[in-house]
């Protein structure tokens, strides 16, 4: 495929090791970065017009200028490997197949915001993949890429430390992943302060995800401007997507922005398994919106056009529902998930996620009422943007998406449910527990 | 947030880190700017040495960093991959969410039911299994997935996953597939 960037080596046999990453042109982007003055390295990341591939999608130069130049405290980098956003799988292998990337792209990182440690912070489940990361941070620092003076640097010093979450999808979340860094429940913060400021023990920190980190070589070795001609107007460069779900060949596909996302989806993994017909998308992770059929074919794969659909390239977690499955069932799940991992602290997250799961649930089992529809539909508006970090917003606006493009269906469950004959089945509908 | 019970067991034994993990720890000291930070790599290391964190483990670490008991106790509680009662030797963890769903995790459930007799956070009379349905491990390109004792087991079918477990069960070793591919 044209435009392999982050994923060009993933096929090379033995590439996790330093000694093969090398022969492949590994490192190669520590003697341009350290004849450029570390200013000069986030300008020339400013311009490529790379953005954070954790989910948000901010421009990874800007927040970078954002830590404060003069201040008296040592900085930190918090690299986000916790991937823990339902569909999302590509951090997995970049971890698996070119850890050293990924301490390539902190090096260039940290120098280039005057960082002396990073802290990797990783997902407690990803066993092989902690392995993998923390042999590659070793063999870095006997190599010299790491320690008191990183080869080449003529005195920069740089500590990688790998630092094993403990099961938590909040601790993902930039704020919730500085509380557990400091030994604390990840219960995110209110911001302002934003991290760049206040971040991890109370300094300066910036905190990106792998993939972005994982983009930083190739650009300072091929150019801003090389990476800023793949992709359109706000979307630079390339991007790997996590494909899962009813197609036949599911699994991490790299592209340049502008594709079609249909056509993308279906030349990548050869369309719905068993060649069913396709019902919808969710693009971006389970937060992001529901795309119909139709709105999948045409829209492009880009952060403003797939934002005009009115849903998000959030993690590239691209998620493929085929005729046969339930909308009703899918929103479940997705709520049961945030129901789960809500971590508590904002009532109308709490509360909101309990209920709009309950409520689904048992329109599922077909125990809906028909007021069940609207009443999810009036939940939402008061779970979003009332919340100290947007996990009430991820369910929200999930929801209210899969009710109004596929209201039909909610329907359909609660006509079975009221149907007569299941009033009168012993066992069927029990009107008492049905109250709110 | 965790919603499972905790129920705290307590060993009536002193607890202190093995040798290699005293090593570990010592080394843990140098890398964090607080001694707080160090309370979930700590955990991590109780847990190991001793399968799940007993009372007294907890309270070791607490102390080793100059931590309340308490405050070890809730941190503990809001992670689920922190257990604070011994786990079943083959844990099974079999994920719930939507790709997973999709490709058919409920009847990958049903076998688990049937085959071992046990629900979702139970574990089998024997100690074998234990087995927790958990959310999105971050595979969903294999889908279904399991993960068991720090590995993984890739596009599970029923047939596959009795294979699986009968091997457990016979003490033979169900090769895992760690990778992607
Ligand atoms: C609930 C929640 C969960 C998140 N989980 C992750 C995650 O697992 N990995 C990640 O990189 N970013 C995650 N994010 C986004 C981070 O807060 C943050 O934006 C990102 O790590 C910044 O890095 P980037 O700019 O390089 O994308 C999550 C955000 C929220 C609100
Ligand atoms: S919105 Fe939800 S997850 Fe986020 S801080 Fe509030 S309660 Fe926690
Ligand atoms: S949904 Fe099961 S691994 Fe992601």
């Amino acid at each position: 495929m044209l435009n392999k960037i982050i994923s060009s080596r993933f096929d090379v046999p033995g590439n996790h090791t330093l000694a093969t990453y090398a022969a492949n042109g590994g490192y190669s982007s520590l003697p341009k970065v350290f004849a450029m003055k570390p200013d000069e390295v986030t300008e020339e990341v400013k311009k490529s017009g790379l953005r954070g591939r954790g989910g948000a999608g901010f421009p990874t130069g800007m927040k970078w200028s954002f830590v404060p130049k003069n201040i008296d405290k040592p900085r930190y980098l918090c690299v986000n490997a916790d991937e823990g956003e339902p569909g999302t799988f590509k951090d997995r292998l970049i971890l698996e197949f070119d850890p050293h990337a990924l301490v390539e792209g902190i090096i260039v990182c940290c120098y280039a915001v005057g960082i002396h440690t990073a802290f990797i912070y990783i997902r407690g489940e990803y066993d092989a993949q902690i392995a993998r990361l923390s042999a590659a941070v070793k063999e870095a620092y006997h190599a010299g890429y790491l320690g008191k003076n990183v080869k080449g640097s003529n005195g920069f010093a740089l500590d990688v430390v790998v630092h094993r979450g403990a099961g938590a999808y909040i601790c993902g979340e930039e704020t919730g992943l500085i509380e557990s860094l400091e030994g604390k429940k990840g219960q995110p913060r209110p911001k302002p302060p934003f991290p760049a400021v206040v971040g991890v023990f109370g300094c300066p920190t910036v905190v990106n995800n792998v993939e972005t980190l994982s983009a930083l070589p190739w650009i300072i070795n091929n150019g801003a401007d090389a990476y800023a001609a793949i992709g359109t107007e706000k979307s630079k460069g390339t991007m790997l997507f996590s494909i899962s779900g009813m197609v036949e060949r599911p699994g991490v596909y790299e592209s340049e922005f502008g594709v079609n996302l249909w056509e993308f989806i279906e030349r990548s993994t050869g369309g719905i398994k068993g060649g069913k017909k396709l019902k919808a998308v969710i693009p971006g992770g389970s937060s992001s919106a529901i795309l119909t059929a139709d709105e999948a074919r045409n829209v492009k794969l880009d952060y403003e056009s797939i934002a005009a659909a009115g849903s998000m390239v959030g993690s590239g977690a691209i998620m493929v529902l085929d005729e046969d499955t339930s909308v009703v069932k899918a929103l479940e799940v997705v709520l049961r998930f945030y129901a789960h991992e809500s971590c508590g602290q904002c009532p109308p997250c709490r509360e909101g996620t309990y209920w709009l799961y309950e409520i689904v649930h048992r329109i599922r089992e077909g125990k809906g009422r028909p007021e069940d529809i609207d009443l999810m539909l009036s939940i939402c508006p008061d779970m979003s943007g009332r919340t100290v970090c947007v996990l009430a917003d991820s369910a929200a606006g999930p929801t209210a998406s899969y009710i109004k493009k596929f209201r039909h269906e909610f329907e359909a469950y609660i006509q079975r449910a009221n149907a007569p004959e299941r009033q009168l089945h012993p066992g069927g509908v029990n009107l008492e527990s049905r109250a709110l | 947030m965790s919603h499972t019970q905790h129920a705290l067991v307590s060993t009536g034994k002193p607890f202190a880190f093995d040798a290699a993990r005293e090593t570990e720890f010592q080394d843990l000291l140098t890398k964090y700017p607080s001694k707080r930070a160090i309370v979930l790599p700590a955990l991590w290391l109780a847990q190991e040495q001793e399968g799940y964190l007993t009372v007294e483990s907890m309270e070791y670490v607490a102390q080793r960093l100059e931590q309340s008991a308490v405050s070890v106790f809730a941190v503990v509680e809001f992670y689920t991959m922190f257990k604070t009662e011994p786990v079943g030797k083959h844990q099974i963890q079999l994920c719930r969410t939507l790709s997973c769903t999709m490709r058919g995790c409920e009847d990958l459930q049903g076998t688990i039911e049937r085959k071992l007799g046990i629900g979702p956070g139970e574990k089998t009379p024997d100690g074998k299994f234990s087995f927790e349905l958990v959310e999105c491990l971050g595979a969903c390109g294999n889908a279904p997935v399991m993960r068991m004792n720090n590995r993984f087991w890739n596009d599970l079918t029923v047939e596959k996953l009795e294979r699986i477990i009968d091997a457990c069960r016979d003490g033979r070793d169900p090769v895992s597939e760690d990778f992607s591919r």
